[in-house]
């Protein structure tokens, strides 16, 4: 008996014309594709993915390590959505990778890194394979209490939680939620992985057992209002979950800051530096938060607010989307994403590259360290940002 | 085999070339309706000398090399008709120099012309080049080596008659300057006063040799560019007012268009006409002139200006995005169309034929011309779309675009960027002097016959 | 087919023939020269008027005495075969606005918003003023007002498509259309009553409903302090009553109308359809005077009734360094649901 594969959107594949907008930024100043531009092949582009996603399904070529990694070098960062010139099909593109992966993993066929990633998360809760005990560690010394029916709920996730640089993103959130005088609480050791990863990844019946306890969870605890550190659990929250039953309002926390500071709840002094931003696409592209991150750094007297070339919706993506964070598929060559954000980054003649998502903050510091700037460039989250405003 | 992987791999590194099936699946096959052919491996080179080791490994081993940007020109010029290297030229995407004074930009052989553009939208906004409204990953380089036309080129000519200059590694290995690079550094003269060395590899299909770098020309970019659409029902007017746009010398553009759907174009010809200007008072002027000169079409009510309004972004827009859209009209990702280069006066006769194909084959059809030189020939795209699941649908395109190559020829035509029926068919017509000729240069640049073999093939 | 309810009497007995001596685009001697020209028109003769008209729909509004002579003018004018305007750009328009399926409609009980087919109706008619009525909105082919096609000479087309446009509300069950483009309204009335065309719903003008809504809403108002200059479009010379609701909603949110030339019965055509029909020279000199006239006026805005217009002029009057805004977004101004500096 022959397997047959299919796939949701698979009346779709057939349609793609691979012209090739998909690889650009809307001024085509560059390649925007991460994984085109890391790896050159044609491929390796959405339209390459979508000719070949449409052979194999066809059985023109078999499930391979090869075909997988091509899969799985997509960083989900949109881009090819949103250049897509065909309006009547452009919005299933990304769809249709998950769909392929989700297949990938019903065969068996995943590459060792995207197994040992589900693996972690099933056993330990968390890629880190670190005890779930550890997980609310990050929060002592910031003021933040046990979520007791506040206002707001603080999600850290797992970068959040467990990863130095997230730790430390977190922390600031953190603390400046509590100086604020709003009413937020944490799950601590309760919180669980959001599943944004696994799901990208293509792990639809852990994503929904994931998804559906922490709906209960937050349910069960009266939560209504959730801030997220990171935007892939904010995206979750926002587009996965309601599917599944848990309706929640969620916001970034650039939102509450900015908010904060408008209200004069947050007030901040000088702080003379010249800062680029770079956009999470989670963030950006994805849920189309663009404004919050701006203000909030526009807000702090003396900073020199300077933008890169690609932002907003042609944000180059930091490489870490789609489990690449964890899977490192894409590589860390001269064109791998962070790399190559990093020295657009220099080109603003900007000191610090102000980040809003956890998963960017570690992808982005390591790219610095790559490139042999540690001493040129340094990557903060807008709340610590705001911290260094506040203590100067 | 692993001798010819290990040497490939020794060239460009591990990540510079591929024989895995997904690769070779891909580049074995372009988006318009010919047979795949699979290559032996695919090669992505980042500098001249890589190519230039790449072509004298291929000589040596007598293994087929088919240069490729991004195999955009749906006829096949790309599919490596009897396997080999495919040669991925698209690493090589370097501006390697803009000279604003003289006018013209040295590019790689692999640089797009979205690159391009937004190179100079940033740096040197006061120049612009012949953009095609071909998709922007294109390249430069085969776009000029396949005769591509642009939004220039009714001012100034084909595309490669924008060249400047061209770096290219021969079938033999070596790598050769032609034009004033030959001589000193600077790159504004593709021959003349010596020679015309460029049309050895303009017009070839990569048959002749591989573009390494290419000087393009530029051109003024004027601060405001403006359109008008002029429509009319009489097919037989066409030529006459072309002709009088024309002797305004004013336009940057011309396009002639007609398609059945939707209904808004139902029974028109359109006439898309740019123009462009420093000042409101220039702009105003010119298109009062042309307003002026088609008066008696408007008079004899046979013909008007329609408003822009709903379209004027999209028609302004370079390259045109929802060009690409027309290949989802039928749900199915794909058109290709024959494109031959003829003169004005046949519009009706090629206006006919569109239509008469399109009912014979029972396929979907959109035309549109670009007048090339000032009028002096334009070129007429007979253009099917089709359903990429439907092969019965794709077989009737390819006989509909196989007939309309037929009667351009018999038309005293001239097929644009042929597939390697087409050129047979060109072939044959050709004179037989001049196909000798053709011979002679082909054989003594490539005597191993390695370079894109299948095209321009006088005995194969 | 229907007829256009004429009566030659109230003609031949005119003592003013308004309808041509008030023509902005034509000129005549006098009233001898313009009644004269009139009768020809009415006896099927040829005049100048059938080769000359610009199709402003101003006479409909100058003549006092109930007759119809800019549709009378039109239907001679196809009697005849003569076109108005280039014959491919006539039968654009035919092609364009015809009938194929691709309407869309939303939930109507009793009540339809009419968004005729015009895209920025759409988004004009949404928002806290619409928000009762917003989701009966309807769009497409299928419910667009065939006026249009006045100016093209070709009152068969709406003899023919008005009572489908009609029927296709009936089938909806509306029982009440609010017309969000004046000229809806005004096929709806006018133009059906001429022909003796049965409309048997209640078509509703969108300045009532506006005003009526701001009225509710008037603790919402924040004034706006500014002053603007109207551009009253073709179709509300159809239905000249409804002229004073400008100044009514335009008082109510605080906006002033200085006094211009260009207003009210001497108002100019927005020069999208004279380009068509007469060429640029008389658009661009429509244009410009009308334009200039704004700006003596001391207006900061440009206030548009219709998308059309709107489109015609708005990178016109921004050149001039007027604000062009609808006069609904006026109101969303007023009461705070959209900014103030407009595109």
């Amino acid at each position: 008996m022959t397997y047959v594969r299919t796939i949701e959107h698979a009346d779709i594949v057939h349609r793609c014309f691979r012209c090739g907008y998909c690889k650009f930024p809307s001024d085509y100043v560059d390649f925007n594709c991460p994984s085109y531009k890391a790896f050159g092949w044609d491929t390796y582009s959405p339209g390459g993915r979508m000719w070949l996603i449409r052979a194999w399904l066809n059985d023109e070529i078999k499930s391979s390590p090869h075909f997988a990694e091509i899969l799985y070098s997509c960083v989900a960062c949109d881009n090819c959505k949103t250049q897509c010139v065909f309006p009547k099909f452009k919005d299933f593109i990304p769809d249709i990778f998950q769909e392929a992966k989700a297949e990938l993993v019903n065969e068996g066929r995943i590459p060792p890194e995207v197994r040992d990633y589900f693996k972690a998360i099933a056993v330990n809760g968390n890629p880190y394979k670190l005890p779930q005990s550890e997980r609310g560690k990050w929060a002592e010394g910031t003021g933040l209490q046990p979520y007791v029916n506040q206002e707001y709920l603080f999600y850290a996730g797992c970068v959040g939680s467990y990863d130095e640089v997230g730790q430390k993103m977190a922390r600031s959130v953190g603390k400046l939620l509590v100086d604020a005088g709003v009413s937020v609480g944490i799950l601590g050791s309760e919180e669980a992985c959001d599943g944004s990863e696994v799901k990208i990844l293509g792990e639809m019946g852990l994503f929904t057992k994931l998804a559906q306890e922490n709906i209960e969870q937050f349910k069960g605890k009266g939560v209504k209002k959730i801030i997220t550190l990171d935007p892939h659990a904010l995206n979750a929250f926002k587009k996965d979950y309601p599917k599944l039953g848990g309706k929640f309002k969620v916001f970034h926390y650039t939102e509450i800051l900015a908010g904060l500071i408008k209200n004069k709840k947050i007030i901040l002094s000088a702080y003379p530096m010249k800062i680029t931003y770079h956009d999470p696409c989670y963030l950006g592209r994805h849920n189309q938060i663009y404004g919050p991150p701006r203000e909030i750094l526009k807000a702090i007297p003396g900073v020199e607010f300077l933008e890169m070339h690609r932002n907003s919706l042609n944000a180059f993506c930091c490489g870490g989307g789609g489990g690449n964070f964890f899977t490192d598929i894409l590589g860390t060559g001269e064109d791998s994403a962070g790399r190559v954000r990093i020295r657009e980054a220099m080109e603003t003649g900007a000191r610090i590259i102000a980040v809003a998502c956890p998963t960017c903050a570690k992808m982005l510091s390591d790219a610095v360290k790559a490139e042999g700037l540690e001493d040129k460039l340094e990557i903060l989250g807008i709340a610590e940002i705001m911290e260094r405003a506040r203590t100067k | 085999m692993r001798d010819i992987l290990k040497a490939l791999v020794e060239i460009v590194g591990e990540r510079g070339v591929s024989n895995t099936p997904e690769e070779l699946w891909f580049y074995s096959r372009d988006p318009g309706v010919l047979t795949p052919h699979l290559p032996d491996y695919v090669v992505a080179p980042r500098t001249t000398e890589e190519v230039q080791k790449i072509v004298l490994l291929a000589n040596r081993e007598k293994i087929p090399v088919v240069p490729m940007g991004n195999g955009m020109s749906l006829t096949g010029l790309v599919i490596p008709l009897k396997g080999g290297i495919v040669l991925d030229m698209k690493r090589m995407n370097k501006i390697l120099e803009v000279n604003a004074m003289a006018r013209y930009a040295v590019v790689e052989g692999g640089t797009s012309q979205g690159v391009l553009k937004a190179y100079l939208q940033e740096h040197h906004p006061q120049l612009r080049h012949s953009i095609p409204d071909a998709p922007p990953t294109t390249t430069i380089a085969a776009n000029a080596a396949l005769h591509g036309q642009g939004r220039l080129t009714q001012q100034y000519g084909f595309n490669s008659e924008m060249v400047t200059g061209l770096e290219v590694v021969l079938p033999t290995g070596e790598i050769c300057l032609i034009g004033s690079p030959s001589l000193g550094p600077y790159w504004f003269s593709r021959g003349p006063t010596m020679p015309d060395l460029s049309a050895l590899f303009l017009g070839w299909l990569g048959t002749t040799g591989i573009i390494t770098k290419i000087g393009m020309r530029l051109y003024p970019n004027k601060k405001i560019r403006d359109v008008e659409l002029f429509v009319t029902d009489r097919v037989d007017l066409i030529p006459h007012i072309l002709y009088k746009l024309t002797h305004l010398e004013i336009l940057e553009d011309v396009n002639v268009w007609f398609q059945p759907k939707p209904l808004v174009f139902k029974g028109n010809y359109h006439i898309t006409l740019y123009f462009t200007g420093d000042t409101e008072e220039e702009i105003t002027f010119k298109r009062r002139m042309i307003w002026d000169t088609l008066q008696e079409y408007m008079d004899s009510k046979d013909g008007g200006f329609m408003s822009v309004q709903y379209m004027k972004d999209m028609l302004m827009e370079m390259p045109q995005r929802g060009i690409a859209d027309f290949a989802d009209v039928p749900k199915g990702g794909g058109f290709e169309y024959s494109g031959p280069i003829t003169i004005i006066e046949h519009f009706p006769q090629y206006a006919a034929k569109v239509v008469e194909l399109a009912a014979k084959y029972d396929v979907l059809y959109a035309s549109s011309a670009r007048l090339i030189s000032g009028g002096h020939c334009m070129m007429f795209s007979i253009s099917f779309a089709f359903n990429r699941n439907d092969p019965a649908m794709m077989t009737r395109v390819k006989h509909a675009l196989d007939e309309a190559t037929a009667f351009a020829l018999e038309m005293g035509g001239i097929p644009w960027k042929p597939n390697f029926m087409e050129q047979k068919m060109t072939m044959e017509k050709m004179d037989p002097n001049a196909l000798k000729l053709l011979q002679m240069i082909k054989k003594n640049l490539d005597p191993q016959g390695i370079m894109n073999p299948g095209n321009w093939e006088v005995n194969p | 087919m229907y007829a256009l309810k004429w009566k030659e009497k109230i003609c031949a007995t005119c003592p003013s023939a308004d309808c041509l001596l008030k023509c902005q685009y034509m000129s005549f001697a006098g009233h001898d020269e313009a009644h004269g020209e009139m009768m020809k028109v009415i006896r099927g003769e040829d005049s100048r008027v059938l080769h000359e008209c610009a199709t402003c729909y101003a006479c409909e509004e100058y003549c006092k005495r109930g007759n119809h002579p800019f549709y009378l003018i039109s239907e001679r004018r196809e009697e005849k075969g003569l076109f108005t305007a280039p014959r491919p750009i006539t039968n654009q328009w035919i092609n364009m606005t015809q009938m194929q399926g691709k309407c869309m409609a939303g939930a109507v009980k009793d009540k339809a918003l009419s968004c005729c087919f015009i895209p920025d109706l759409g988004i004009l008619g949404q928002g806290e003023i619409f928000k009762d009525v917003a989701p009966a909105a309807v769009f497409g082919a299928e419910y667009m007002c065939p006026a249009v096609h006045t100016h093209f000479a070709r009152m068969s087309v709406i003899k023919e498509r008005l009572p489908k446009v009609i029927e296709n509300f009936v089938k909806l069950g509306a029982k009440e259309v609010i017309c969000l483009h004046d000229e809806c309204y005004g096929t709806f009335t006018a133009i059906a009553d001429a022909y003796g065309i049965d409309v048997p719903f209640k078509p509703v003008y969108y300045m009532d409903f506006l005003l009526s809504r701001m009225k509710e809403m008037k603790d919402r108002i924040t004034p706006l302090g500014i002053k603007v200059a109207y551009q009253r479009p073709c179709s509300n010379r159809l239905i000249p009553d409804k002229y004073p609701l400008v100044r009514e909603i335009l008082d109510l949110i605080g906006v002033e109308i200085p006094d211009r030339v260009y207003q009210g019965e001497n108002c100019l055509c927005c020069g999208e359809i004279l380009r068509s029909v007469s060429g640029y020279k008389l658009a661009d000199d429509v244009q410009e005077r009308n334009l200039n006239d704004m700006v003596a006026s001391g207006a900061s805005y440009c206030v548009f009734n219709c998308p059309a217009c709107q489109s015609s002029l708005s990178e016109k009057v921004a050149k001039k360094g007027l604000k062009p805004v609808h006069i609904i977004d006026l109101c969303k101004m007023a009461i705070g649901e959209k900014e103030r500096e407009v595109k």
